[in-house]
């Protein structure tokens, strides 16, 4: 069975040198001053996006259910910590070790929510899941935009329906103020520990995935009758990925609130716009692909954002200019005609015809 | 009577949801596909009335017509270029996903076409609001237009399924694919009428919702759309008159959950009461339960 | 003590009494043959001895041990293992992985050990690994073992899912119509097959089939069913000359 480990072992390799390759790239441009901001502005956003997909794949993907509410997750993670964040400031004054407490604290209540939700939810048929996660995801925003808290020196104050119901002292600071969210956010984030999270989401996705439990997981989305027949516990299994994923969506959330100075919860960042984002990614990344959800996030967005801005600098090209005003409208376009020539089975045996793929049957 | 107002309301953008949620049904019943993108073909269907009625001056009948003819054709198309190749794809998330991108496509294009400031759209019933109990009850026409448009929409699909070869061409299809095309049926032409059907409807639901509510954006589909999801799921997707109970009970929960619980919760509260349902019924209220076979 | 004691079994759905009054006593080490007419409830028998459906009326003991109610996890980690009338592979996994699963319950670490591969995980895996690979040779797989499972010949599939059954290390196996699909070479192979797993694991068999040369070919005894009730019970070359049996089901 050295082989084997050895197959596998190189595959995550692979993985990982791309991820410390593209860093290493990305370090030298930033030293040597040949990145243009609108890139290094990307460098964060890459990572979290990373994270959100990986994640979600682990549910989709390894898992085999469909879940629309993932930037949920995220949200909890996002202002779970920069509540934590904006509260010590004070007390804790070394960022490094306060993002970090945040980074725990993020994804300890993600995944509590994980927990809380998938205990109902994970017993529903898919598409019903699927229904029901989306409406988690958008409740979890709802709520967030009519929270107020607020801290004077009598303690915590609290609402549900604005600051002033919170009786609170003049002096008192208001930390989440209803739709306008955390304010006044300490921007931790850095690309370094942006980078290091992302390896270590992959490393306890893909370790998780080879283990024990991740075959248990599998074989959940293969065949759950033929899976319970051997003894598998499908709902602590269905709750493991489920939680995991939650986590390290909290995660990314924490990465996400850290780089802005403002978190407010909106239907572009927290909606089921977002969760459906995500899942494109790991959806054109291929399903189940951890390292392609490592790829689809980043040459999207680089596509997307950076080359088309660039070329509406070089200039006057008229069809070009088009594009880059039109981006979505050409992103909803290749996003058809991608999915349409990788999985509509005609397109698929065409492409077998053309390029003599086989299929690896084993000869019968 | 505030009350009475409420319900009337609820009722009346319940009806509104359960158009919308009878093209979800019917697609999701026979083409066995969660047609993502049903909620923009509202919004398209919504400007080409606007386009009719402000740019062209067209009267509100014709328009409408001129609506739903466009919107029958879109969806024609829509299914065979974007969701028919994907039929037998290894992944039924395939044409999700691709229905996704439909999605964005027109929101997108409209963006393009028409541009992002929100137009405001004329009611097309222009009759005077009805007045009752002393002027404290008051039911607009548009009220009464949606509520009656909603009840005919729901007998005449009804009829059309039960009495008519197409539809009960439909229906086999509906049941068992495979069977219904080895006893002849034309399956790519039934899949074609359900979505004619069903973008003809959507085009109606769009004039009805934009008169009732009149601010039209690119994005105006998107959440009513979400909604009508909800309301099919919630009534028991694949069932008529599931659409029809879930649309309504949903516009209703959210009218009265806006008016005694909070504004901005409304759609919170809207969600969950769906969550609850379905932890208790999770076929839905009018679903089947079905067994799957060991 | 019998391996496996039934007495009274019964199921209804809706109105329709799928199974009634179902006994059977089958001992260690017998190879036992439920066979039927289509739709007679034979399958129904196997859902209700693993805990798919849970009985309205009867008790189920194996080797001793009230198993009755009790659900699909239990039943295996009790030591029933089955195998499936459409046959069901983890079609996205190996067919290493397929058996490996089977030894799930045998075979345990912690999440956190199997992500920072703790002792226990190396220990574990290790010898699921060969515990696997062990299995894999006895079914002839082993060149197989890094292939997809969905890209077997059937055959060879059908082997699979017995393999992964014989991983949980049952007492009992039950085989869904082990011989569907097979042409008759493919059908001797699994009679061989079928004894050589009684013979080297000194298992407890029960098998649902229609071939009746696989039927009267390899099994010890046999209770036919019909309409859910048993219509008789023996040894196999009786009952398969009962005339109430000829009558009812014989007809091929």
């Amino acid at each position: 069975m050295k082989m084997k480990m050895n197959k596998t072992a190189k595959q995550n390799a692979v993985t990982y040198g791309m991820v410390i390759a593209a860093f290493a790239v990305m370090q030298i441009m930033i030293s040597t001053g040949h990145i243009s901001s609108s890139l290094e502005g990307l460098l964060i956003p890459f990572c979290y996006y990373v994270i959100l997909a990986v994640s979600l794949n682990l549910v989709v993907g390894v898992l085999g259910e469909l879940s629309l509410g993932h930037a949920g997750f995220m949200c909890v993670g996002a202002f779970a910590s920069a509540f934590f964040t904006k509260c010590m400031a004070e007390t804790i004054p070394n960022s490094l070790v306060r993002f970090l407490l945040a980074l725990v604290i993020g994804a300890v209540a993600a995944g509590i929510f994980g927990i809380l939700i998938g205990i109902p939810v994970l017993r529903l048929r898919g598409d019903y899941l699927a229904i029901v996660t989306l409406a988690f995801g958008e409740i979890i925003k709802n709520l967030v935009n009519v929270l107020y808290i607020g801290k004077d020196s009598k303690g915590f104050h609290f609402s549900m329906k604005d600051s002033f119901s919170m009786g609170m002292e003049p002096d008192g600071m208001i930390i989440v103020n209803g739709p306008q969210g955390i304010s006044g956010i300490s921007r931790d984030s850095t690309f370094v520990i942006a980078v290091i999270l992302v390896l270590l989401t992959l490393f306890i996705v893909l370790r998780l995935i080879q283990s024990r439990d991740g075959r248990a997981i599998q074989a959940i989305r293969d065949n759950r009758i033929a899976a319970e027949s051997v003894g598998i516990n499908i709902t602590k299994y269905k709750l493991m990925a489920f939680t995991v994923s939650a986590a390290l969506a909290g995660v990314a959330g924490v990465l996400y609130a850290h780089n802005l100075s403002t978190l407010s919860a909106t239907s572009k960042n927290f909606g089921y716009n977002m969760s459906i984002m995500i899942l494109v990614y790991v959806v054109l990344g291929g399903i189940g692909s951890i390292r392609g959800s490592v790829i689809a996030p980043v040459v999207l967005n680089l596509v997307l954002d950076y080359f088309l801005r660039k070329f509406q600098m070089m200039g006057s090209n008229v069809v070009l200019q088009f594009l880059s005003d039109n981006r979505m409208l050409v992103y909803a376009v290749l996003l058809i005609a991608m999915m349409l020539f990788s999985w509509s089975p005609k397109m698929i045996q065409w492409r077998e015809r053309v390029f003599h793929r086989n299929t690896e049957k084993e000869a019968q | 009577m505030s009350f009475l107002n409420y319900l009337i309301s609820g009722i009346s953008l319940g009806s509104v949801y359960a158009i919308i949620a009878l093209g979800y049904t019917m697609v999701y019943g026979i083409a066995k596909m969660l047609n993502f993108a049903h909620g923009d073909v509202i919004m398209v269907g919504a400007y080409v009335v606007f386009t009719a009625v402000s740019t062209w001056g067209l009267p509100a009948v014709p328009s409408i017509l001129i609506s739903m003819a466009v919107c029958t054709v879109l969806g024609i198309l829509i299914e065979k270029i974007a969701y028919k190749p994907l039929r037998n794809a290894a992944s039924p998330l395939a044409v999700l996903i691709t229905a996704i991108g439909v999605s964005y496509f027109l929101q997108n294009l409209a963006l393009l076409v028409f541009g992002s400031n929100t137009k405001s759209f004329t009611s097309v019933v222009p009759f005077p609001a009805l007045q009752l109990a002393g002027g404290q009850l008051t039911i607009t026409s548009v009220t009464i237009v949606t509520i009656l448009a909603c009840i005919l929409i729901v007998l005449g699909l009804t009829a059309f399924i039960n009495k008519t070869k197409p539809g009960q061409a439909m229906l086999a299809v509906s049941e068992d694919k495979g069977a219904a095309q080895l006893m002849g049926i034309n399956v790519n032409a039934t899949i074609s009428l359900t979505f004619a059907i069903g973008s003809a409807l959507a085009a109606i639901a769009g004039v009805l919702l934009c008169s009732a509510y009149p601010s039209l954006t690119p994005y105006t589909g998107s959440m009513p759309g979400i909604k009508a999801f909800v309301a099919a799921v919630f009534g028991g997707i694949g069932s008529i008159p599931g659409a029809m109970i879930g649309g309504i009970l949903l516009g209703i929960i959210e009218i009265f959950g806006k008016a005694y619980i909070s504004a901005q919760m409304a759609d919170a509260i809207v969600f969950a009461v769906l969550i609850v349902v379905l932890l208790v019924k999770p076929t839905g209220l009018l679903g089947k339960k079905i067994q799957e076979k060991v | 003590m019998a391996m496996l004691e039934v007495k009274n079994l019964g199921i209804s759905f809706g109105g329709l009494r799928a199974v009634n009054g179902f006994d059977i006593t089958i001992e260690k080490g017998q190879l036992y043959g439920l066979i039927g007419p289509n739709g007679a409830g034979k399958t129904t028998v196997f859902n209700l001895l693993t805990g798919v459906y849970q009985p309205d009326a009867g008790r189920i003991t194996l080797d001793g041990k009230d198993l009755t109610g009790k659900k699909t996890i239990e039943i295996s980690k009790a030591g029933v293992a089955r195998t499936f009338q459409n046959i069901r592979l983890f079609s996205g996994m190996t067919v290493l992985d397929n058996v490996k699963v089977g030894l799930h319950n045998h075979h345990v670490y912690s999440a956190l050990a199997g992500i920072l591969h703790l002792p226990s995980y190396q220990r574990e895996e290790k010898e699921m690994n060969e515990k696997a690979m062990e299995l894999l040779r006895v079914f002839e797989l082993e060149d197989a073992a890094e292939l997809l499972a969905s890209n077997l010949p059937y055959g060879k599939q059908r082997r699979l899912e017995i393999a992964r059954a014989m991983a949980t290390d049952p007492k009992l196996l039950l085989l869904d119509e082990p011989a569907a699909g097979m042409n008759p070479q493919e059908t001797q192979s699994l009679m061989d097959m079928i004894r050589f797993v009684r013979d080297h694991f000194d298992m407890t068999i029960l098998l649902i089939e229609h071939d009746m040369r696989l039927v009267s070919g390899i099994c010890e005894e046999l209770s036919v069913l019909n309409f859910g009730e048993i219509l008789a019970q023996g040894k196999t070359e009786d009952v398969l000359n009962d005339p109430q049996v000829i009558t009812a089901y014989l007809g091929e």
